[in-house]
């Protein structure tokens, strides 16, 4: 039973530093694609693009918290099931939507809020099930 | 349009074929023994001397580089609602694939999570 708990608890703490790394890094990376502007499907056009975003420094801020996010997921994928993270990690809609309306007074219409209610129960039955239902195996320190 | 269509299949059967690529490598890397650095630096070499790692990472990047392109062409209000197929496609893998028990709870709060995904793209 405590390790059940000690499994809930680890799993939660894995998926909220996945959650701030991965909305961090879209943001980033909106801002950076905002600013290089439309990529043209041709050769020339994907070599430009390629030019733009790897001199880009807002997107390699994206990426460095991207890559926060990719060290959690890969961490909490070690012992819980993919069926369970990957839905849990789509909190993070809920929460910007929350921030949103606290912290920059935005308003949100009615469908986002509907939105954010089918997250946010989504997530909950999704928690109540067990986080691992595969045998796992335990790092050899050696 | 079809370009449109082309890059969002892209977006989510890369993005679920590498994460499904990496859950099996890090099942196979095992758990670390503590949430430590040292700890973590050492599980983390271990896992990238994993063959379905490196499986998943070119699917990863192609889906990246989809994503990036979308972003582009089209608004974030599009392109997030569209991508959240990946959440029902990935369920789908991680019970055929994986053999995870997906049970009834499990996958009404995937459909949730997916149609709510969905409403706040759309805002």
């Amino acid at each position: 039973m405590a390790t059940e708990g000690r499994l809930r608890v680890k799993t939660l703490v894995m998926v909220c530093a996945m959650v701030v790394c991965a909305n961090a890094g879209d943001l980033m990376l909106k801002r950076a694609m905002l600013r290089i502007g439309a990529v043209e499907l041709s050769a020339a056009g994907l070599a430009h693009a390629f030019r733009m975003t790897v001199t880009s420094g807002t997107l390699w801020v994206g990426i460095f918290f991207l890559c926060g996010f990719m060290l959690s997921y890969m961490t909490v994928l070690s012992w819980a099931d993919y069926s369970y993270v990957m839905p849990a990690g789509a909190f993070g809609y809920a929460l910007l939507t929350f921030f949103a309306v606290v912290f920059l007074h935005e308003a949100v219409s009615p469908r986002r809020w509907v939105g954010v209610l089918l997250i946010c129960v989504g997530v909950l039955l999704v928690g109540q099930t067990k986080p691992r239902t595969t045998p796992v195996a335990r790092e050899a320190l050696a | 349009m079809m370009h449109v269509g082309l890059f969002l299949s892209f977006l989510i059967f890369g993005s679920t074929g590498g994460e499904i690529a990496i859950t099996r490598g890090m099942k196979a890397t095992g758990e670390p023994e503590r949430l430590r650095p040292v700890a973590l630096l050492r599980f983390l070499g271990k896992a990238l001397r994993n063959g379905w790692f490196w499986a998943g990472v070119p699917l990863m990047a192609l889906s990246f580089y989809a994503l990036l392109v979308l972003l582009s062409w089209e608004p974030i209000s599009f392109v997030i609602p569209a991508s959240a197929l990946s959440y029902v496609v990935g369920t789908f893998g991680a019970k055929y694939i994986l053999g995870e028990e997906v049970n009834a709870a499990r996958w009404i709060g995937v459909v949730l999570v997916c149609a709510g995904v969905a409403l706040v793209a759309l805002g």
